[in-house]
Order: structure tokens, then C-alpha cells, then sequence
């Protein structure tokens, strides 16, 4: 991790008609972190995640992505990052290989250079048997890691996941956030939202969003700290509930 | 354009690797031309007549046996009684009901003239027309078989007559055959472009798929042109696909130049898939936008002059197909196959079918958005 | 059965919120309406044609102006050589030449008799017909003027015309039975069919057959939208052609609304069978678009005559359920007939509805085995 900044989030807002899905959120996320989104649903996360990626315009407030203004150079943000999302994200009537030459392809890898780390990557997960197999033929937790492997093929400055894990059993999970490790001591920035407490506690900073707010940000140690509790489970009841009874 | 090759790539393998895309890529057509290119016919033939002969005379017998020659009428049924006649026409027994007066014969030597009565079942009214039409023809005919050579009958002195000869160039025997292929040619490549490439994006979308296209740096001309392509050279392979079955089991004359309709034919699909994509922009899912299509596309083709021509539509009819490609195609392909047409023939219907498609593209273009 | 209520008011929900749905279930009939109404035309009207005139005299020309005045023809142009019929023929503004002999009047006169020759674009089978016996006529008519001038000439036999049940020819008669039998096979049979498989593929089938919901009445919730929108539909058709075209109902309107109904059966269980045979929503859409649609608008005699097709033909649109109803719909509105001339009919319907019924239901046991 350094100190330079690949998110820069300040004031943003989002309105859809009088709701308000983001409210006023701030934040800097720096390269190589695994920065965490967490809060219940409809807290505002997806929302959040999709104004990041380019996918969605925001109200109003300021935003860069690796070093892009989101407003002005939104497709310039595109090619710095990966994407995935809680919907299946990979052709399911594709093979993994076809998948991975077409994302290759996208981001404009020569052809030599995605068929040689296809090979390597496939090597990596273990996967090399499922190279002509079709998506859709494959179990969920080898669709996911496949879906992040990916992600991160184009070697993009930040990788936002939302909630990568959901479905998942808690084997496939952990392999897949040992993943999100190596991934991240690549220098990759990991941008990840869950509302799986118990992964929280692998980011090295997390956000705690309710009712479009940000409540707090800081290390899972320092939070627990602040909240005198032994996990962040804990620290999220106690401040994200209130908010949700009112 | 790499990046489009890439795009195109992936959407060949997706359709060569559904079973069923294919087969409806090369079965519809097989189905459509097998069954319906023979059913689709305006002729009217077989119509159905009750003759009510109350003269039985030589002369009422001669009428209905001229009746009875004719390629059009099958005589039904004879018989004296008006009511059992007027209940074979309201049973759909027959379709046209000849009523003989008593004296018949006489009258018509004797007196110079007499009257029939013909009754039709006019529910259909253009075919009702049609029968009565052939009716007044066989009744002409035996007038101047009266003429010429019944002696007792006195012919005005001098008689003049204008003798009319006619000739179909292009389709001597009137096929409707030659007719119907190009229309259903015409519904099947734009029913094909239309369902499929709008589908394909539709279903993208439903699956999550068109959201990772748009976080990845894809620009919008590359995405459009890669959802094009594809379905643009199934339309085409579909319709030679069509021509050549249409030559083997009809043996449709194809008369003017192959090049010419296959380029007007890419002009067309280009803005009958830009329509789509457009239209996919609208629906969020497959059922949705195949209503949608439902809708558009049998507008387009019941406007477009399938069976009837466009020039006794209205005005407002006509408007309105200067800017339904559909019609602009069901005409330039009639043209091209049929009569030979060539390129100066159809060059206004190419300007208008370039200019729809640069406003369908545009439309496609304008609601295609890659953020939400 | 208060849950089934509630179930089908969630269907109706869903149908209503979507435009889309909308368009289709009233759009369409719309606009057959209007556009068979409106736009389409057997007849001729404006038909674009030439001269080639090498007599240029008096009568050839009143013959000219004769066949331009009338409503069918507009004279576009006077050709001076016969190599430029094919030219004209070719750019598609020209459906037929009429080509004047040389002499033709002086022939006429001297001789008693002369030639005419039309030549008529084949390309459109129709509209050469048309052109040509409406031509005819107005030749035969301008004769019968000639022979009047010189000495009056009386006609043997003159047939007379009384047209059943349609006395103006107007040609909605024809198409809003038709439009009807279409229209609520696609709203039954697309419809459900499409909307089944969807929620198979999507795996919410699944979860509504194991609510409490017996699957019967997971069926029934589903149909029962489409049922009372397709009733709704009929007399939205109804009442637009008797606004717009002044069709009555010379029946009466409580079989018509009652065959109406049986019509409907016939569609949702057919629409019902498509699903438990589709795999996917695919398979559905096409088999009911292909398989259905396009047979039923061609078979069913409304714009085709059947009677003129090949023999097999007339076989085939025995089993297309809208035939029979088409059939039906015509006796009861337009001809005023009651029961018992469409009892025949009202069989075939309904037994074609237990035959679908009977094989879906034992296609359905199988799946859930």
C-alpha cells in the first residue's frame, strides 16, 4: 500500500427523483488497499460502486478514479479498472478460454500475449482442465473465481467487486479472498462491498455505509477499538441499527 | 477494430453454439416457403354456384352448360326451389346462387331480352366482386354466341367491336408463386434481423452480461457495429438460403442482377437492425421486446404492399411508407427478381432506404447508453 | 381460493405496469383494424399505365381519356416506341400499356372490328388481373357508346346482382372476424406460453410449485389474467369496428361473447401445451410464432381464399383451430344466424380444447415426476 490516491470521492450525491441513494459520501482509497464497502442492503453500496465504474452519473460532488475525472473522462476510468458484479458477469454459452479471449480482446491485449497468461492463469487456479469447458457447465464457486481471474486479466489499477462472494460456500470463499490477497500484492486496488462481516475483517480499511451515509471509516482493529467490540459484526450492529430503526 | 473482431468473434460462436438459433436460422425459412408460399393466392377459382333453372328450355340449359365450361364456376346444384337455394347460400353450400326466370328462352328470342338474377355471398366483398365479375363474363360470352349464331336472333345491322388481346410479361401464366416468394422473403429476413439481434441484446441484458460490456472501455460505434455484423450476414445467408429454395421447389425466375439485390438487401438489414437495436433499448426483457416486435414488424409488413398494391392505399398510407423500409424492399425485390430491374431502376428506393437506416442507426446510437 | 385470488391480482399487476404488454393486447388489434380497414385495398385504385398510341384519331384518343377519367387509372405517360415498355415496366410506376394499332379507328369503322392489345406487368399477378378486366369493362362500356351513336342494339340476357349480407362490398366483413380470431390466439396462445416459460427458465416456476398452490391452480392463476384480458380485448374489437365501421352484431351478442369464451379455452390450453412442450422461452416465442401465427393468418382463410389453394391446403386449415372460429364469428355477426348453424363448429372447438387440455396434462405429470 502507498499514499497515493487511486479513489478520490468528495461530497458525492446521488438522487433518484427525491430518494436519496448516496448522501454526501467522502472518501480516498489508496493503491494496492482492500478497501471495504460494507452496510445492509439498500444502504447505498451498489449505487455507490456503479458511480465509480463509470456505469452511473452522480448527482453532484467530486470523483476521481485512477487519476480520471468520472464526469469528463468516464471511458478513460473504464480502462483502469475490472468489474464484477453480483450478477454473473461471464457468457455462460462461452468457454473459459473463448470468456477470457473476449475480455482480453476488449481491452486490447494482442492475441499472443492473452493466449500465453490465459495459459499461466489457468495453471495458477488449478483450472487448467476447464479451459474448453462452457461457463454454464461449471460449478458457482469456480464460475466466481473465473469471473474474478477475469476482472483483474487486464491488469487494471482497481478491481471493484460487488459483494463477489454472495451464494458461495465458505471454502470457495476463502480461497477466493486469498485471490483478492494476491491480487492486491500485485498492486492491484481492491474495491469491495459485502455484507459478509466476518470478510470485512480481511480489508485493510472499511467503510461502514447506512441509509446512503457514511457512518465510519477506518481499519477493522482501530473500529473495534473505537466501538469496544471483539468483531466488526459487533461494531455494525451497534452503529449501522440505530440508523435502520428510525 | 480489433476490438470489434473480438466482439464478433464471441457472437458467432454464441449462435453457431445454440442448436436452436440455428436451426430457426435454416428451418424457418424451409417451413415459410414449403406451406405458405402456395397458400398466399388472391385467385379466386372453384366458386361455387346453386343454379334455381325454372325455364328448362334449350336456351336456360345452353346458359348453365356455358356455366359449367368456365374455369371458375363448379356447378353445385340445380333445382326449382328459390328457398332451398337462398338456405344452400346461407349454409356457405355455394357461393353464388343463378336464378332462371320462368320463359326464359322465349323471352330472349321472342322479346329481345330478358333478365338473371345472380345472388352473392358478398362477406367477402373482393372475391364477392371477383365471382360476379367471371359471372358477367360467361354471361357476355353466351350473348355473343346468341349473336353470331342463333339466326332467330336479329343483330342490330352494323355492329362494331373492339377486339382486346393481353399479355403478362414477366409471369405470362400470372404464377402468384412468382409473386409470394419475394414478400415472404421479405418477412423472413426482416422477422429474422429484427427477433434475433434484438433478443441478443435484450438477453444480454438480462443476464448481466451488457453491464460488464459497459464498464470495460468499449465504444458505443464498436459495440453497434458488433451487434450488426453478425446478424446482418445471417440475413443475408438466409436470403440467398430463401432464393435458392424458392428456384428448386417453385422454380421462381430470378431475372435481374444477384449483386444488386444482395447490396440493397445489406442496406436494408443495416436499418431493419438498427430499428432493433433501438426497440432492445426499450424492453428490459426477451418477452417484452418480442411483443414490441410483434407489433412493429406486422405493421411494417401488412403497409409494406404484400399482397395489394401500395398505390391504392390512401394518402396517408403512402406517407407513411416513405419511411417503412419494409415496403421499400417488398418493392425493390419484386423489381430486381421478376422484371430485372436494374441499378438507375431502383436508385430512389436505395437513397430511401440509406436514409432510414442512417436515422435507425442514429436512434440506436442516441438511446444506447453505457451508463444507467 | 382467497390465496388463488390474490395470486391472479399479482399476475394482473404484472401485465399492467408493463407498456410493452399493453401495446400488444390492444395496440394490435388497433391497428389490423385500422390499416384492413383503412389502408389495405384488393381493388385497384390510381394504377399508373401508358399508351402507345399509332393511331393517334379520334376514337383511340376518346378511348384514352375514357380509361383516364376513371378512378383506377392515371395515365403517366404517352410511349412512342415498344422498347420502351420493358424501360417503363422496369421502374414499377407503369402496371399496364395500351397499345393502339396504327389505322385503328379507320379499321374500326371499315372493318367492324379492331385491336386493342394491353400488356400488363406480371411481376404482380393481382394487379394484372385487375387492370386488365377493369380495363376491359371500360372498353366494352366505351363500345357499347360507339354502337349506341349508330343504332341502338339490344342485349339478350342482362344479368342483374343482388349482394348477400354486404350489399356496399365493404371488405371489413371480412377482416374483423378474422382480426378477432387472430388477435385473441395470440394473447392466449403466445401469451401464456411465453410467459410460462419465462418463469421456468428463470426457476420462479419452481417456487411458486412448491407454495402452497396446487399446481393446477398455479396454472389457473397464471391463465385467468390472460383469459379476462382476452375477453376484454373482444369487445374493445367489437366496439372499435362498430365505432369506426358501423358493424353491427346481426346475431346475438350473448353466443357471440359465449363462442367467444370457448375460443379463448382453446387458446390458453394450446398456449399451456406450447409451454410444457418448450424447453426454453426461445422455443416458446418462435413455436407460437411460426408454428401458430403465420398458419393461422394464411390458413384461415381471412385474407386467403382457401377454396382456391391446393387441395391439401383446405386439409390443413381443418386443423387450424381459427378457421372454425372464423367461421363462427362471420355467421353470428354478419349473417345473423343463431346456434344451430354453428353447432358443428362450437364441436370442433371444443374438442380441439380437450385434446390440448388432456395432452398437457399428462405432459406436465411428467415433467414434475
Amino acid at each position: 500500500m502507498t499514499d497515493e490516491k487511486v479513489i478520490e470521492v468528495k461530497d458525492l450525491v446521488k438522487k433518484f427523483g427525491s430518494f436519496i441513494a448516496n448522501d454526501h459520501l467522502s472518501f480516498n482509497v489508496h493503491r494496492g488497499e482492500i478497501f471495504g464497502f460494507l452496510g445492509a442492503n439498500g444502504a447505498g453500496k451498489t449505487t455507490a460502486i456503479r458511480i465509480l465504474s463509470g456505469l452511473s452519473k452522480p448527482s453532484s460532488g467530486e470523483v476521481k478514479v485512477a487519476g480520471y475525472d468520472i464526469y469528463r473522462h468516464a471511458e478513460q476510468v473504464k480502462r483502469h479498472i475490472g468489474y464484477m458484479c453480483q450478477k454473473f458477469s461471464l457468457y455462460e454459452d462461452l468457454t473459459v478460454a473463448e470468456n477470457i479471449m473476449l475480455y482480453g480482446g476488449i481491452y486490447g491485449m494482442p492475441g499472443k500475449e492473452i493466449k500465453n497468461k490465459t495459459g499461466t492463469l489457468l495453471e495458477s487456479l488449478d483450472f487448467t482442465g476447464y479451459r474448453k469447458r462452457i461457463i454454464g457447465d461449471l460449478p458457482l464457486g469456480i464460475r466466481q473465481k473465473l469471473a474474478f481471474a477475469v476482472a483483474i486479466f487486464h491488469k487494471p489499477d482497481i478491481v471493484f467487486l460487488d459483494e463477489p462472494t454472495g451464494g458461495v460456500d465458505p471454502i470457495t470463499r476463502r480461497q477466493f479472498w486469498e485471490m483478492i490477497y494476491k491480487a492486491a500484492d500485485d498492486g492491484i486496488t481492491i474495491f469491495v462491498t459485502t455484507h459478509y462481516m466476518d470478510e470485512a475483517e480481511y480489508c485493510d480499511r472499511v467503510s461502514i455505509m447506512s441509509e446512503g451515509k457514511i457512518i465510519d471509516i477506518d481499519s477493522p482493529a482501530q473500529l473495534k477499538k473505537k466501538y469496544g467490540s471483539p468483531s466488526i459484526q459487533d461494531v455494525f450492529v451497534k452503529i449501522a441499527r440505530p440508523a435502520n430503526n428510525k | 477494430m480489433r476490438t470489434i473482431l473480438y466482439l464478433i468473434r464471441k457472437e458467432f460462436i454464441q449462435i453457431f453454439r445454440s442448436k436452436f438459433l440455428s436451426k430457426a436460422v435454416f428451418g424457418v425459412p424451409i417451413v415459410q416457403m414449403v406451406i405458405l408460399v402456395p397458400a398466399f393466392t388472391l385467385e379466386i377459382k372453384n366458386i361455387e354456384v346453386c343454379v334455381v333453372d325454372r325455364d328448362m328450355s334449350a336456351e336456360s340449359r345452353q346458359l348453365i352448360s356455358k356455366l359449367q365450361g368456365s374455369d371458375f364456376f363448379i356447378l353445385k346444384h340445380t333445382t326449382f326451389s328459390d328457398n332451398e337455394a337462398d338456405a344452400m347460400l346461407h349454409n356457405n353450400q355455394c357461393d353464388l346462387v343463378l336464378h332462371i326466370p320462368e320463359n326464359f328462352g322465349r323471352k330472349i328470342i321472342k322479346e329481345g331480352g330478358e333478365k338473371v338474377m345472380v345472388l352473392a355471398n358478398a362477406i367477402n366483398a373482393s372475391s364477392a366482386q371477383l365471382a360476379w365479375n367471371y359471372m358477367r363474363g360467361v354471361i357476355q360470352d353466351y350473348n355473343s354466341d346468341l349473336l353470331i349464331e342463333n339466326l332467330q336472333y336479329k343483330p342490330p345491322s352494323r355492329f362494331l367491336i373492339i377486339n382486346t388481346s393481353s399479355r403478362f410479361w414477366y409471369n405470362p401464366t400470372l404464377n402468384y408463386k412468382y409473386y409470394m416468394l419475394p414478400g415472404i422473403l421479405v418477412i423472413l429476413v426482416t422477422a429474422i434481423g429484427l427477433l434475433l439481434a434484438g433478443l441478443n441484446v435484450v438477453r444480454e441484458k438480462e443476464t448481466g452480461t451488457l453491464e460488464q460490456l459497459n464498464v470495460t472501455p468499449i465504444k458505443k460505434h464498436q459495440f453497434i457495429i458488433a451487434k450488426l455484423v453478425p446478424f446482418l450476414l445471417i440475413g443475408l445467408v438466409d436470403l440467398a438460403f430463401g432464393l435458392v429454395l424458392g428456384k428448386i421447389l417453385f422454380n421462381i425466375p430470378f431475372n435481374g442482377s444477384l449483386a444488386l439485390l444482395f447490396l440493397f438487401s445489406s442496406f436494408y438489414l443495416i436499418a431493419v437492425l438498427g430499428l432493433a437495436l433501438f426497440l432492445s433499448t426499450m424492453s428490459s426483457t426477451q418477452p417484452q421486446y418480442l411483443f414490441l416486435v410483434f407489433f412493429v414488424v406486422m405493421i411494417f409488413v401488412m403497409m409494406s404492399g404484400i399482397f395489394t398494391p401500395t398505390e391504392s392505399m390512401p394518402r396517408w398510407a403512402q406517407q407513411f411508407n416513405t419511411i417503412n423500409p419494409a415496403a421499400y424492399f417488398m418493392r425493390v425485390i419484386r423489381m430486381i427478381m421478376l422484371k430485372g430491374s436494374g441499378l438507375n431502376d431502383v436508385l430512389p428506393d436505395i437513397k430511401g432506404i440509406i436514409l432510414i437506416g442512417i436515422g435507425t442507426i442514429s436512434l440506436a446510437i442516441w438511446r444506447y447508453r453505457k451508463t444507467v | 381460493m382467497k390465496r388463488l385470488a390474490g395470486f391472479i391480482k399479482k399476475e394482473f399487476i404484472h401485465i399492467f405496469r408493463d407498456f410493452r404488454t399493453l401495446i400488444f393486447l390492444f395496440g394490435i388489434p388497433a391497428a389490423q383494424i385500422l390499416i384492413f380497414g383503412f389502408a389495405v385495398r384488393t381493388d385497384i385504385k390510381n394504377a399508373g399505365i401508358a399508351v402507345l398510341d399509332k393511331a393517334k384519331d379520334e376514337i383511340s384518343t376518346g378511348l384514352i381519356s375514357k380509361l383516364e377519367s376513371s378512378d383506377f387509372f392515371i395515365l403517366k405517360e404517352n410511349l412512342m416506341t415498344d422498347t420502351r415498355i420493358d424501360e417503363v415496366f422496369k421502374t414499377g410506376e407503369i402496371k399496364a400499356v395500351f397499345i393502339f394499332e396504327s389505322e385503328f379507328g379507320k379499321t374500326l369503322i371499315n372493318e367492324g372490328s379492331a385491336n386493342i392489345q394491353i400488356i400488363a406487368d406480371g411481376s404482380e399477378p393481382n394487379v394484372a388481373n385487375l387492370v386488365t378486366s377493369y380495363s376491359r369493362a371500360i372498353i366494352s362500356d366505351y363500345t357499347m357508346e360507339l354502337n349506341r351513336a349508330e343504332e341502338t342494339s339490344a342485349i339478350p340476357v342482362e344479368p342483374e346482382v343482388k349482394m348477400y349480407y354486404n350489399p356496399n362490398l365493404e371488405s371489413q366483413y371480412m377482416f374483423v372476424p378474422g382480426v378477432i380470431a387472430i388477435v385473441l390466439l395470440l394473447t392466449c396462445a403466445m401469451m401464456t406460453s411465453v410467459t410460462i416459460t419465462r418463469e421456468e427458465e428463470f426457476g420462479t416456476m419452481e417456487v411458486l410449485l412448491v407454495s402452497p398452490l396446487k399446481p393446477i391452480q398455479v396454472i389457473l392463476g397464471k391463465v385467468m389474467p390472460y383469459f379476462l384480458l382476452s375477453l376484454i380485448d373482444v369487445v374493445f374489437i367489437l366496439f372499435l369496428s362498430w365505432l369506426v365501421f358501423d358493424i353491427p352484431i346481426r346475431g346475438s351478442l350473448i353466443l357471440l361473447m359465449l363462442e367467444s369464451m370457448l375460443y379463448i379455452m382453446m387458446g390458453l390450453s394450446l398456449g399451456i401445451m406450447i409451454s410444457t412442450l418448450a424447453r426454453t422461452m426461445q422455443q416458446a416465442m418462435f413455436t407460437s410464432l411460426l408454428g401458430l401465427m403465420l398458419p393461422a393468418i394464411v390458413l384461415s382463410g381471412f385474407v386467403f381464399p382457401v377454396e382456391s389453394m391446393p387441395e391439401i391446403y383446405n386439409w390443413l386449415s381443418s386443423i387450424i383451430p381459427p378457421r372454425w372460429f372464423v367461421t363462427i364469428v362471420k355467421n353470428i355477426m354478419v349473417k345473423g344466424t343463431d346456434f344451430s348453424f354453428v353447432i358443428k363448429e362450437t364441436f370442433i372447438l371444443l374438442a380441439m380444447t380437450l385434446l390440448f387440455i388432456t395432452l398437457s396434462t399428462t405432459r406436465f405429470k411428467k415433467r414434475l415426476e
